[in-house]
C-alpha cells in the first residue's frame, strides 16, 4: 500500500471526528427535562404513559375527527367527556407551554408548528 | 417429519377459522370508536344554506355581521388593501350580480350594499382544483378548509368565481384587533374563507353573522328540511343567486 501511514492516520482521525459526540458525552447521562404539570387536574384524557408516547397521534386523530368529520367529543379513559381541542382543552390545563410542551420538544429537538395558528396560552397573561 | 395430507388439512381449517376471528374482534373493538362522537347539542343539517333579504334595508354604515364574523374568527384587518382578508363583506348590486343590473333597476336595490360571502356551492370549483384536499365539501354541504393541509397554492382562489377566498400574504397575527382565544388564527401562506360557522353549529349555535344582524336580513337553515326558515322564505319570495349560469350551485340565496 502506498502512503499507508498517512492513510491509516487519516482514517483514524476521520473516525475520531465522526464519533466525537459519542466519546465526548460518554459517561454523562443527559438530564431529562422536568415538566411542570397542571395543579388542578390530576388526570389527562388518557393515562400518562399513553400520553407520553402517543400524544402526537392522539392530537392528529383529534384534528382529523374535528376538521373532517365534525366530531368534537372525546370520552377519556376515566369516562369524562372532553372537547377535542388543542387550544382550549389541552392548553386549558397545561397553561404553561414553555414549562411543558417546549421543555420536552427542545430536549428531543422537534419543532411542531402548532403555534403558528393555534394560540398559546402565554399570550393570555 | 413429512406433513401428512390429514395434518395439512387440519392446519388449513384452523387458519380459516382464525381468519374469521378478525371481523369478530373488529366488531367488539367497535366500542372503542364510541370514544369519539358528535356533541348532542350540535345542529345537524343535510344541506345548509343562507338566505339574504335584499328588500330589508341594512342601516347606513352597519357592519354588525362583518364585525361579528371577523372578530370571532380572528380575521385580520390588513392596512394594505392588496393583502385584504375577508370572510363576509359587501358589494354593490352590479358587482354582486353582474349582468343582472340595468338602467331602470329599483333604486333601493341599486343603492343597497349586498352582503356576500362564500356560497358553499353544491359543485364547488375550489374543491375540484385543490391539490392537497385541504378544501373539501362536508356531507351537510359546508365547503370547509383544513388549514393544516393548505399549501397556499391559490388554485382555489383562481377557481372561485365569487372572490370568496383570501390568501394570507403576511403573518395575520399583528393585524388582528382583538384575538378570540377560543379560535385559532391562520398563518402566512394559507388561504382562508367563510366556514358557515361550522364550529358554532357543532355547539348548537347559529352562524355569528345571522345572530349579529338586528334587522334580521340573514336567515340560515337546512334546505332539506321543508319546515326550516330558509325553505319558508324561498317558498314565499323570489330568490336569485350569484352567477348561477356558471353551474356551481351557490347555496346563498338573495330575496328580491
Amino acid at each position: 500500500m502506498y502512503n499507508a501511514g498517512k492513510i491509516i492516520l487519516g482514517l483514524l482521525f476521520f473516525v475520531g471526528l465522526v464519533t466525537f459526540p459519542f466519546w465526548y458525552n460518554a459517561g454523562r447521562a443527559a438530564v431529562p427535562p422536568e415538566l411542570v404539570l397542571p395543579e388542578k387536574e390530576k388526570e389527562c384524557v388518557e393515562p400518562a404513559q399513553f400520553m407520553r408516547a402517543k400524544h402526537m397521534e392522539l392530537i392528529d386523530q383529534w384534528r382529523n375527527e374535528v376538521v373532517r368529520k365534525g366530531n368534537r367529543i372525546y370520552v377519556g379513559f376515566n369516562g369524562k367527556k372532553y372537547d377535542m381541542s388543542l387550544q382550549n382543552t389541552c392548553m386549558g390545563c397545561h397553561k404553561e407551554k414553555e414549562k411543558f410542551c417546549d421543555r420536552c420538544h427542545n430536549y428531543v429537538a422537534v419543532a411542531p408548528n402548532c403555534w403558528s395558528c393555534h394560540i398559546e396560552p402565554k399570550e393570555m397573561r | 417429519m413429512k406433513p401428512s395430507r390429514r395434518g395439512f388439512l387440519k392446519i388449513a381449517g384452523v387458519s380459516v377459522l382464525g381468519a374469521g376471528v378478525k371481523p369478530l374482534v373488529d366488531a367488539l373493538a367497535g366500542a372503542e370508536t364510541q370514544k369519539i362522537s358528535r356533541d348532542p347539542k350540535a345542529k345537524v343539517g343535510r344541506r345548509w344554506a343562507m338566505v339574504v333579504d335584499l328588500k330589508k334595508p341594512c342601516p347606513e354604515g352597519c357592519r354588525d355581521c362583518i364585525e361579528a364574523c371577523h372578530s370571532i374568527h380572528n380575521v385580520p384587518s390588513m392596512p394594505n388593501p392588496k393583502d385584504e382578508v375577508k370572510w363576509i363583506w359587501t358589494e354593490t348590486f352590479p358587482h354582486a350580480f353582474p349582468g343582472q343590473d340595468h338602467e331602470f333597476l329599483d333604486e333601493s336595490l341599486k343603492r343597497h350594499p349586498v352582503i356576500v360571502m362564500c356560497n358553499h356551492c353544491e359543485n364547488p370549483p375550489c374543491v375540484r382544483v385543490c391539490p392537497t384536499k385541504a378544501t373539501f365539501k362536508r356531507e351537510d354541504g359546508i365547503v370547509m378548509m383544513d388549514y393544516h393541509r393548505c399549501i397556499g397554492c391559490r388554485f382555489c382562489m383562481a377557481g372561485c368565481p365569487f372572490g370568496a377566498r383570501s390568501l394570507n400574504w403576511r403573518d395575520p397575527r399583528p393585524f388582528i384587533k382583538k384575538t378570540n382565544r377560543e379560535f385559532p388564527t391562520r398563518t402566512r401562506g394559507v388561504v382562508e374563507k367563510c366556514n358557515f360557522c361550522e364550529e358554532r353549529l357543532a355547539r348548537g349555535l347559529m352562524p355569528a353573522c345571522v345572530e349579529a344582524c338586528k334587522e334580521r336580513v340573514l336567515a340560515f337553515g337546512d334546505l332539506e328540511d321543508a319546515e326550516s326558515d330558509v325553505r319558508r322564505l324561498l317558498r314565499l319570495r323570489t330568490a336569485i343567486r350569484r352567477k348561477p349560469q356558471l353551474g356551481t350551485g351557490p347555496q346563498v340565496y338573495y330575496l328580491v
